[in-house]
């Protein structure tokens, strides 16, 4: 039987040839969940009849809203902190960044495992060949307690990418087009499955912008197959055995698609959805009010220094807000060995502690009434940052950099 | 019999409970907020068994559990929409919510129906017609009916569903 990921994944699990459209139940590797939705895990545990809960699988991260900022979300912490403490929960973070890079650097994501996740975002995962999707809080505690969960083993479209992207252009823009292709339920109960030249020429961080969205599109998860790149981002984080996972040629998909990276041009999303991506030559101009670089999708050191070489020696403009949030520790440590942090302050931007941000609208740059936002973020739903009559431009570092000087939208080739 | 509430496609979680609303694990507060933005009079003004109704994708975005929790404690017996977004369908299931997928295109809002779970069936009392449902796989059935997937559990020692 010819295979895709998805299904090599979960035949490994099961020990035995498993296909799509089949139900499984099956043991999962990892189980994480972050301070916002581990609380209600914790009251469907507390439900639960059962004892034991999994510690040894269990990752906490506290990153939506680090540090608190009022009593209620206080109360949320302490509570998790007493039940991971209680329950011998080792793999514990505060503070230390999204959960998604947090996994990603500590070395949790092994190639060919399973990984649940309290987040939509989960999917991120798939960069690694690991099989991470997000699933609701008691899903959660359900496998803290049973150490399993139910599958429907999705289908897979398949997107091959080849060629070579033209300058001032990303893996963002490629998979903001890919999006408006797809549709933002066109891989509703599916898993996606990213490959071809341009995505093995990928380094780690732009693979994971691209596994990030797959959830954008209605996806279970975006895989990718795991190569020497992996490998070497891992290899110095964990002491699992990791494996290259490819999946087989010819394997059954449920739909290929052909994109070629040459074409790809800056993209910006409008107000209120990723379906509403277009050129950025079309929303040029357009006012805007605050700039907001960061996320699990693009809080990365290399999307930094994107907006450090194009904003270095010159001012934000007039009244503009560029808030910048990294994505880790690790990452901000980065930015301020390699000069970034200062070329940010001096630019006149705003640098906050690493996590979530305002992506969530709960702190640190959220969304007056009518205001506009651009951001390297994922998801712009209406009043997502804040106010319901705000809205949520998305778009790539360089087209966000640019943004943050002209104070509209701005076309990162017309420099 | 209950009212429908009839929303479009894609209504996402941000839309059923906004994040900035978030901060509480009891599903009672949440209700208060439930649709609170596109919809001011839902919370005040649902019943106990009423309907959601809603186009394509219900559901779509965040993991938060809160959306399926906020819809059945303000009263919600089931959600009617052509497809929804798997994490909250999962959601739905695993706090007792019955996510039942039938095409929605007549339903207007307002309109009086009740739910025929046996025979896969919407009786729409207002236009005296009836829709076909896709029946729940019989695992997830079993699990709605315990009252959720923390129920079932305690009933059953501990012992997810077997498959198939």
């Amino acid at each position: 039987m010819k295979k895709t990921l998805t299904e090599k994944i979960f035949s490994k699990k099961l020990g035995r040839d498993v296909s799509a459209g089949e139900t499984i139940l099956c043991d999962v590797d990892l189980i994480m969940s972050h301070d916002t939705t581990t609380p209600l895990a914790i009251q469907s545990f507390e439900k639960l009849q059962m004892d034991k809960l999994h510690a040894d699988k269990v990752v906490i991260v506290f990153d939506h809203i680090v540090p608190a900022p009022h009593p209620a979300g206080a109360e949320l912490h302490k509570s998790v902190y007493a039940f991971a403490e209680k329950y011998g929960i080792q793999r514990v973070h505060y503070g230390e960044g999204i959960s998604h890079q947090i996994m990603a650097e500590k070395g949790y994501l092994t190639p060919g495992s399973v990984l649940v996740g309290a987040d939509s975002h989960t999917c991120t995962a798939g960069a690694f060949a690991m099989f991470g999707t997000g699933m609701g809080s008691t899903d959660i505690a359900v496998a803290w307690a049973t150490g399993q969960t139910w599958f429907r083993v999705p289908e897979t479209i398949r997107i091959n990418i080849r060629g070579t992207l033209p300058q001032h252009t990303s893996s963002k823009d490629l998979i903001l087009t890919i999006t408006k292709e797809v549709g933002t339920i066109g891989a509703a109960y599916k898993a996606l499955e990213f490959g071809g030249p341009t995505v093995d020429a990928f380094e780690m961080p732009d693979r994971m912008t691209l596994s990030n969205l797959a959830i954008e599109m209605g996806g279970k998860t975006g895989l990718i197959a795991s190569d020497g790149k992996t490998i070497d981002y891992l290899k110095s984080r964990t002491n699992e055995t990791l494996e290259e996972l490819h999946p087989d040629p010819e394997a059954n998909y449920e739909k290929i698609l052909e994109l070629d990276a040459d074409n790809i041009s800056p993209q910006v999303a409008a107000p209120h959805g990723l379906e509403k991506t277009v050129d950025v030559q079309e929303l040029k101009g357009i006012k805007i009010d605050q700039v907001f670089f960061g996320t699990c999708t693009n809080g990365r050191v290399e999307d930094f220094q994107i907006l450090a070489d194009i904003i270095k020696g010159r001012q934000v403009a007039r009244k503009m807000r560029l808030v910048c949030t990294p994505a880790s520790k690790e990452i901000y440590l980065q930015m301020i060995e390699r000069g970034i942090a200062q070329t940010i302050l001096e630019s006149g931007g705003v640098i906050t502690n690493v996590g979530c941000g305002p992506c969530i609208g709960r702190h640190q740059g959220v969304l007056g009434d009518g205001e506009r936002c651009l951001s390297t973020m994922n998801r712009n739903f209406q009043g997502r940052m804040g106010s319901p009559n705000s809205e949520i431009f998305v778009s790539s570092p360089a087209v966000a950099a640019v943004t943050a000087l002209a104070g509209e939208i701005a076309d990162p080739r017309e420099m | 019999m209950g009212r429908a509430w009839v929303f479009g496609d894609n209504v996402n979680t941000d839309i059923i409970t906004p994040g900035r609303y978030n901060l509480t694990t009891d599903p009672k507060e949440m209700a208060k907020y439930c649709f609170c933005e596109v919809r001011p009079d839902f919370p005040e003004q649902v019943k106990e068994g009423d309907f959601v109704v809603a186009g394509e994708h219900f559901g779509s975005g965040s993991s938060r559990e809160s959306a399926a929790l906020a819809i059945h404690a303000s009263g919600i017996k089931a959600v009617i929409a052509p497809s929804f977004a798997r994490i909250f369908y999962r959601n739905a299931i695993n706090v007792g919510l019955l996510p039942i997928m039938a095409p929605t295109g007549s339903i207007k809002d307002g309109d009086e129906f009740s739910l025929d779970l046996e025979n896969s069936l919407l009786h729409n009392k207002t236009q005296a017609t009836e829709i076909v449902t896709q029946p729940l796989p019989a695992f997830m059935l079993n699990i709605q009916k315990a009252g959720g997937i923390v129920a079932y559990l305690n009933a059953n020692g501990g012992r997810l569903p077997e498959m198939g």
